[in-house]
């Protein structure tokens, strides 16, 4: 890692842990900054304590761990497909993982594992059928982008015909899922995130040297000794698994995935993916965007995946207008 | 050339033309009947002629007056003009994909009039289409600024600029329904796409938007064909290629409005009509635009009706059956494009 990674990772650190001391000051019970962090030290009174212990942080755990996942996985699939849009919200993955999870509310009613399992399943058929489509070269093709939004589209219209063949009560449930929500997130939630993030990420970490090779072509991976399509299947699963888990834990929150990577390719100047710096810059944007819709309009809470799809559009459009002024950014194999 | 990647450009005879004309009117007819029959409660075709023809107000004779055939006109009159809208944009922009849903079109129109309801408490949809125009005239003026403007943008640009613009717009359609919830429960079924219980006397005052936008789009087509060869053989054969383009962005205006007006943001109807009619019609402009306007309600009619049979005795708006339908066909259209490479 050269200097400025670790100055940029530091700094982004930082910021998404202001974030999260924001969120869990925020509330109908408003805590200001100091009282948090005495709080969290163990030296605030017991309602404060009870309240951020209970309520605001497993909330704004889930959030970081959540925006981990995603922004890995992005990573993955972003290298993996050798195109800066190949990511899992933009080629469909996110929405098989909420077409597992909508089903398995359906059929089998909400539970945390059973939705996660039903999610990752959900994201790994979707993953092989758009791969399938794309032909010979599969997730390296260059249809990818375009064929994932239209297998994208299809799915969220199959979750729409899924909720009208439930219960009203499953149904109420898996629409709040399905915009992407962080409300409520307690405990339970946080566990089963975290033990999947800590056990996949160091797996990730572990891959982070072929990865990079994968960057150079898979020629040049060859030539240096990388079984390239060993390591091609281990991280397509990895990736597929990790976005599963984020939207088993919190819906679909679009363009996390996306950005994440490409901010932290701007950042810190650096090509290839850089996991550590994507997984804190995923961290920071959920925070940060949870932070917002529960803050930019009185009295009323915007889940976090409105927020996201909002400022992801933008981004995405600013995204393209730069890949216009030098169409290299663009460009993909 | 415009569609040559997409179609080959052999050059159709008039007979089947002629021939083509008469199948989508044969199929419209079709269609209409089973939209008029099909629901809840089905009837036959006997009450359905009987309804139509011979009006004495019998349960049947009331259920196809009051319900199937304004949501059947609605479908009709929604069709033509989502048809018209695609053929004109995948036209103009030399882009086989170019959709008023895809490219977020729809969309626009959708948040100017949530924008509308929730600011000015505008709920008369004769007001709210002059906003859903606005909006659609802007979201295509964004997605050509974003996606490479004119000339042939690669389908790869057009369509991500169209799913930026229309996250985003969906990210705010959304935050003002959280705003304001008696929006949200007016807005809910409206924004999937329906086109069921909307009051045609309520939208009367679409129709001046869906006329002259229709008769625009008609009488474009021979324009179409002279730019199509360039825009130096435009000048030479006396067409004026700005004035053109600019005529032809107002119109979808006009069009993509008042449908999303109508029956809320429906995609894909305008991407597969007019890729179906150039299987039979050929390249020539005029023939493309005649031919999706009737074939375009029969897609739409098509739709309606299947939402209703599979989700039957309840129903599947028709935006979701679009979606699903038009998804796939996208899907194989995307698989035989030269342009994007495997």
């Amino acid at each position: 890692m050269t200097r400025r990674v670790v100055a940029v990772v530091a700094c982004l650190v930082l910021v998404a842990f202001g974030f999260a001391v924001l969120s869990i000051g925020t509330g109908d019970y408003a805590l200001a900054p100091g009282e948090v962090l005495a709080t969290l030290a163990g030296q605030g009174s017991k309602a404060d304590y009870l309240i951020v212990t209970e309520q605001r942080l497993p909330r704004v755990l889930v959030a970081a761990l959540v925006g981990v996942a995603l922004a890995l996985s992005g990573a993955v699939f972003q290298t993996l497909s050798r195109n800066p849009l190949g990511s899992p919200d933009i080629i469909g993955f996110t929405a098989g993982s909420a077409t597992g999870g909508v089903a398995t509310i359906i059929v089998f009613g909400a539970g945390t594992v059973t939705v996660a399992l039903g999610a990752v399943v959900g994201g790994l058929l979707t993953a092989l059928l758009v791969a399938a489509l794309c032909g010979p070269r599969g997730l390296r093709s260059d249809r990818l982008v375009l064929i994932g939004v239209g297998v994208g589209t299809v799915l969220v219209g199959v979750n729409s015909y899924l909720l009208t063949r439930s219960t009203l009560e499953a149904a109420s449930q898996a629409v709040t899922w399905q915009v992407g929500s962080l409300a409520g997130r307690d405990w339970g939630y946080v566990w089963p995130v975290a033990a999947v993030v800590c056990l996949l990420a160091p797996v990730l970490f572990g891959y982070a040297r072929p990865l990079r090779m994968l960057e150079m072509g898979d020629e040049t991976a060859i030539g240096i000794g990388v079984d390239v399509d060993r390591v091609r299947r281990v991280l397509f699963v990895l990736a597929v698994a990790l976005t599963a888990v984020a939207v088993a834990a919190a819906g679909p929150i679009p363009f996390v995935a996306l950005a994440a990577p490409q901010l932290v390719k701007r950042l810190t100047r650096q090509p290839g993916p850089n996991l550590l710096a994507s997984a804190v810059m995923g961290a920071l944007l959920v925070l940060a965007a949870d932070y917002l819709g529960q803050r930019l309009l009185d009295a009323s809470l915007l889940p976090v995946g409105v927020v996201t799809s909002a400022l992801g559009g933008a981004y995405l459009a600013w995204f393209l207008l730069l890949g216009r002024r030098r169409p290299a950014a663009l460009a993909s194999r | 050339m415009a569609m040559v990647t997409t179609v080959s450009a052999r050059e159709t005879g008039r007979p089947a033309r002629v021939l083509a004309l008469a199948g989508v009117l044969a199929a419209l007819a079709v269609v209409v009947v089973l939209s008029i029959a099909l629901g809840s409660n089905q009837l036959s075709v006997g009450q359905v002629l009987h309804a139509l023809f011979a009006y004495d107000g019998t349960y049947a004779d009331v259920v196809v007056r009051d319900t199937r055939l304004p949501r059947t006109v609605l479908g009709i009159a929604a069709g033509m003009a989502l048809g018209l809208a695609g053929a004109l944009l995948q036209s103009v922009t030399r882009n086989p994909i170019a959709d008023p849903g895809l490219l977020g079109i729809n969309h626009g129109a959708a948040v100017m009039i949530v924008f509308a309801s929730a600011v000015f408490g505008v709920t008369s949809p004769a007001v709210a289409v002059w906003f859903a125009f606005a909006g659609s005239l802007g979201a295509t003026a964004l997605v050509y600024a974003i996606g490479g403007g004119r000339g042939a943008a690669s389908p790869m640009r057009l369509a991500l600029a169209g799913i930026a613009v229309q996250a985003t717009f969906v990210g705010l359609n959304q935050a003002m329904q959280v705003i304001d919830t008696h929006a949200l429960d007016q807005m809910r079924f409206w924004l999937v796409g329906s086109l069921a219980n909307r009051d045609l006397g309520t939208l009367t005052g679409l129709v001046p938007f869906f006329v002259a936008g229709v008769v625009m789009a008609l009488l474009l087509g021979r324009a179409l064909n002279a730019i199509a060869l360039g825009d130096d053989a435009a000048h030479g054969l006396g067409a004026n290629p700005a004035l053109i383009r600019l005529a032809s962005v107002v119109a979808v205006g006009l069009l993509a409005g008042s449908a999303t007006a109508a029956c809320g943001p429906i995609a894909f109807v305008g991407l597969m009509v007019p890729h179906l009619v150039r299987f039979v019609a050929g390249q020539d402009e005029r023939w493309v635009l005649g031919l999706s306007v009737l074939a375009a309600p029969v897609v739409l009619l098509g739709c309606d009706v299947l939402g209703r049979l599979l989700a039957s005795p309840a129903e599947l708006q028709v935006g979701i059956v679009t979606d699903v339908i038009g998804g796939i066909v996208f899907v194989l259209l995307i698989r035989s494009l030269k342009a994007v490479s495997k």
